[in-house]
């Protein structure tokens, strides 16, 4: 569909399968809510749902995300101003045709996978070819996960393995067609529990989803969905790292992820003058598509100087495929004149109600800040990243062991832990891609087909027959995965930059100052009571977007290391309460 | 930034304390204060973060509309009084009005869905009244001036000015830092697994790792593990965890202006039984979010937040508030109460031991009841008369009761 929609009385195009933040930042409308404490602007910052910064009020329904919302012809979009109360029950809504709690729609499998992305689809796929029923729950309204977001058009041809996803997405719907696996779209998962012990032993494991699928994701009518399954493969992907500096709540600031979003799914470059910062490969391939898509790269600063995959030469080479893609980014890079600067950050960005600035400093060898040596570079948009964090709430919710991953190593962020076949300690869970150890789309596909059949030998109480050439895939991915968290890690002195003014937590609009009063006046000792004395990470994204960021504050306040296990999070994804309120689940 | 304390909490050396307070939470931290502003040495000491247990999976109410007239009604009153006296020494010491603990008299409605029901609150009202709780019916209708969204056809309810609210978290926090600039030492991470003794006598705690702190009395302030305290003493307290789950919204603008309830609440709360039971209890905070609670059920020190206990608070509160049907559930949070037999806390020198006072066994009520329980803590501890009769409250009152 395209067409137009009205936003504050403006009229905005969009073009089929356009999100509103998408259409909304394409007509230069990056300020879409006030916040609740300082009535300052914000905008789409994560592009994929996490970060609930683009909420606006749609067709007169509250707290809409922009960046998932799609855009449809007649739509009355406006501003949200702070918190705003939803519709009476009893008033008309559009959209809405419910006046009852309806029941939970229960369904039961053998394998449930979560998650539809390059893991989660290979899971699917790798299950019912060994002879599993499964049902697949994704919160995206299509498959590809991040990895492979798109629009309407599909995955177009010059992407990265785009004949991978050809594959893997023939194999899926086909699978789909001849009833083997059953995808549900837009079903977010926010509960994941045990059985109540009364009930048959054979589906011991509950998933509890919403189904957001109507016209809005997060509209009124979205309606509870309960899974019962013997085994489950957790392929929940990752987020970008993104970490506080002044100014990152400016609209026009975006995630790295976010203006991948808005470029490969809605056709959106971020800006006209963009710079890239943070650190890891991902960068590359963002800057290189951008440029593909007509914006200008005015820089991309890069903390990493390349030292670190010197040491990992042989790792390195041993992943051709990682390699050539690389290569073809710098290439684009190169000729598109774009200033690649290695052991550069941006320290601040600067703007009156956006972003028209950011200020580059030079790092030492060691990650600090170089005194003086800060410029600013005038801009429209800045994508920032410092690699991904897997999305670990349901395999804490499910009982998995976190730790270091044995998968990617040491550098990684916090993950699951697994064996090779993505097995976790809780009889019937496995995990597969980025939730056991971050290492991109690749080391996804051959943990998702490992996964995936495990669980299906586990659903038919068989022992698993893992494929070794598969096995031995999983084991160089793996080897290259750790080599490039190694390479590419937060620099040392990132901190440096945050002010006491500096906001953490974006939700509920805490600053550094406020957190370290917290440990050092109030006694926090640690991440948990810093968010219990100050609300960092209590809001709406429930610290996924702050909760890295005040962790290494607080580390650092009480000169303790900082502890990397999130949170755990006995609501994975928001729900309403019509959609708790159901009597047929009830024990 | 610049680092002003050490982690592990405030460890400066001091001198030997007169007094260990076991737990750093609303209760052990009131103890604290009121003991060092009575002039003793004292030690706050616990084996998690502060704040870290009850105190942080509880509302922070200040409650003395559910408690019919009798002696957990006197002791409220009594407390609340203190609570208004440690605000305002904490807005001294702070500079931030009231202490920045967001102490505040919102006022408590509890609604009947029949009219048999109000006059059954009638007769609690009649009690309460006579201690010197403020009580207004609310008829039918009228019910609606006083919060707009409640559901029409409820029979009337029960206004109670003084319920109030505070944020139990920063009101620990505050108390203890406040007790350090008068000298105290709060020791967080730092688990008691066992007391010093000479025969029965208690005159310190040993701490894991073998360290001792020695100290003329040990105050028992371990919340739902003042049971365990107690044992290392010899002695029987009969406190039992009773597992409350509160659903937190999205946040919102002010719709529910007061701490609503439904009257079941009541019984609920004064019920023996151990399982699930639970009554619509609905609150907007400053900031924004809405809280629904409350359920309650003797599991043990079970974590979990089973899934039919949320549709079970959900329900409940939509039917309260049909307007929250459409708000979302952000998150989850649980808390583990100190139950007592007879749902009166144990506050008291404990003659079987001497040297140890208890102070637990609140239950649900622990917020409300901390600041009165610090000042009749540091009056024992002190030798002062107590302000309020302790004999119901008497730690050794369950001896030769099974429990």
């Amino acid at each position: 569909m395209s067409g137009t929609f009205a936003f504050d009385g403006r009229t905005i195009d969009f073009r089929p399968g356009q999100s509103l933040g998408a259409a909304l930042w394409s007509a230069g409308e990056k300020a879409l809510r006030t916040t609740r404490g300082e009535g300052l602007p914000r905008g789409v910052f994560c592009g994929i749902g996490v970060c609930h910064d683009c909420l606006v009020v749609v067709d007169g329904v509250p707290d809409q995300r922009a960046c998932l919302t799609p855009a449809a012809p007649g739509m009355v979009v406006r501003t949200q101003h702070g918190a705003e109360a939803p519709p009476r029950a009893a008033d008309p809504v559009a959209g809405s045709e419910r006046d009852e709690p309806v029941a939970a729609q229960s369904i039961t499998t053998d394998v449930v996978v979560i998650g539809g992305g390059p893991a989660g689809m290979s899971a699917a796929v790798g299950a019912c070819s060994d002879g599993a029923r499964v049902v697949v729950l994704d919160a995206e309204a299509r498959l590809g996960g991040q990895y492979w977001r798109h629009g309407p058009q599909g995955v177009e041809p010059h992407r990265h393995r785009a004949e991978d996803w050809r594959l893997l997405h023939e194999a899926f719907t086909s699978a789909a067609a001849i009833g083997l696996l059953e995808h549900r779209a837009g079903h977010r998962v926010w509960r994941i529990e045990p059985e109540p012990a009364t009930s048959a032993t054979d589906h011991g494991i509950v998933v509890h989803a919403v189904d957001g699928g109507g016209v809005m994701p997060d509209g009124l009518d979205e309606r509870p969905v309960t899974v019962r399954a013997t085994a489950m493969v957790i392929a929940t992907g990752a987020h970008d790292r993104v970490l506080p500096f002044p100014g990152w709540d400016l609209p026009g600031v975006l995630s790295a992820g976010g203006a991948q979003a808005l470029l490969e799914e809605h056709g959106v470059p971020a800006g006209r003058r963009v710079v890239v910062a943070g650190t890891g490969p991902f960068l590359l391939s963002l800057a290189s598509g951008l440029i593909r898509a007509g914006a200008e790269v005015v820089g991309l600063y890069e903390a990493g100087d390349g030292r670190g995959w010197a040491r990992r030469w042989r790792t390195a080479t041993a992943v051709p495929h990682v390699l050539g893609e690389a290569a073809q980014y710098a290439a684009v890079l190169a000729r598109s004149r774009v200033p690649v600067r290695p052991r550069h950050a941006v320290v601040a960005a600067r703007g009156r109600d956006r972003l028209e600035a950011v200020e580059v400093a030079r790092l030492t060898r060691h990650g600090q800040v170089v005194p003086g040596s800060s410029r600013w570079v005038r801009c429209d948009a800045l994508a920032t990243g410092w690699g991904f964090v897997p999305r670990l709430d349901l395999a804490q919710q499910a009982g998995c062991t976190l730790g270091v991953s044995h998968t990617v190593g040491a550098a990684a962020a916090v993950a699951v832990v697994s064996d090779a076949e993505g097995r976790t300690g809780v009889p019937g869970v496995f995990v597969a891609g980025e939730v056991g150890g971050v290492g991109g789309s690749l080391l996804a596909e051959v943990t998702g087909r490992l996964a995936g059949a495990a669980a299906a030998a586990f659903a038919r109480g068989v022992p698993s027959a893992p494929d070794g050439a598969d096995l031995a895939r999983r084991r160089r991915l793996a080897a290259f995965a750790a080599a490039m968290h190694a390479a590419h890690p937060v620099p040392s002195g990132w901190a440096e930059a945050v002010t006491p003014a500096t906001i953490v937590c974006r939700c509920e609009e805490v600053d550094a100052e406020t957190l370290h009063t917290a440990v050092t006046e109030l006694g926090a000792t640690d991440p948990r009571t810093a968010k219990l004395l100050t609300r960092c990470g209590m809001g709406w994204c429930q610290g996924r977007i702050c909760g890295e960021g005040v962790a290494r504050l607080v580390g650092a306040a009480t000169g303790t290391r900082p502890d990397p296990t999130p949170d755990s999070r006995p609501v994975a994804s928001p729900v309403r309460l019509a959609s708790l309120v159901d009597s047929s689940d009830e024990s | 930034m610049t680092t002003t304390s050490r982690p592990g909490g405030f460890t400066t050396p001091g001198r030997a304390p007169d007094v260990v307070v076991v737990g750093a939470g609303v209760v052990g931290a009131a103890c604290a204060l009121a003991a060092a502003r009575a002039g003793l040495a004292v030690t706050v000491v616990d084996r998690g973060a502060v704040a870290g247990g009850t105190s942080s999976g509880g509302e922070g109410n200040l409650l003395v509309s559910d408690k019919p007239a009798g002696a957990e009604l006197a002791l409220a009153l009594h407390s609340l009084g203190h609570w208004e006296d440690v605000a305002a020494y904490l807005e001294d010491v702070t500079g931030r009005p009231r202490g920045g603990i967001e102490l505040e008299h919102k006022g408590g409605l509890m609604v009947a869905a029949r009219s048999e029901t109000m006059t059954t609150l009638e007769g609690i009202a009649a009690g309460q009244r006579a201690l010197g709780v403020e009580v207004v019916r609310v008829d039918g209708d009228a019910l609606r001036e006083v919060e707009p969204h409640l559901a029409a056809g409820l029979a009337g309810g029960m206004l109670y000015p003084q319920d109030g609210q505070l944020q139990p978290m920063l009101a620990t926090a505050t108390m203890l830092a406040a007790a350090r600039r008068l000298g105290a030492v709060v020791r967080t991470h730092a688990e008691v697994t066992g007391l010093v003794r000479t025969g029965e006598r208690v005159h310190g705690v040993v701490l894991a790792g073998g360290a001792r702190i020695e100290a003329g009395q040990v105050v028992n302030a371990a919340g739902p593990w003042a049971r365990q305290v107690a044992a290392m003493a010899g002695v029987h307290l009969p406190v039992m965890p009773r597992r409350g789950v509160v659903l937190v919204t999205q946040p919102l603008p002010r719709l529910v202006r007061r701490k609503v309830y439904a009257a079941e609440y009541v019984s609920n709360v004064a019920s023996d039984a151990p399982g699930l039971e639970s009554s619509a209890v609905v609150e907007g905070t400053p900031a924004g979010t809405v809280l629904i609670g409350a359920s309650r059920e003797r599991v043990g020190f079970d974590p979990s937040m089973p899934v039919a206990v949320v549709r079970r608070l959900a329900a409940q509160a939509v039917a309260l508030f049909p307007m929250l049907a459409a708000a979302r559930v952000l998150r989850t949070y649980r808390g583990f109460r100190p139950y007592s037999p007879d749902h009166l806390p144990m506050i008291g020198a404990d003659p079987r031991a001497p040297g140890l006072v208890h102070a637990s066994g609140h239950e649900g009520a622990g917020v409300i009841l901390a600041a009165g329980t610090g000042q009749l803590v540091a009056e024992i501890l002190t030798g002062a008369p107590p302000s309020v009769e302790l004999t119901p409250v008497r730690p050794e009152r369950f001896e030769g009761v099974a429990g």
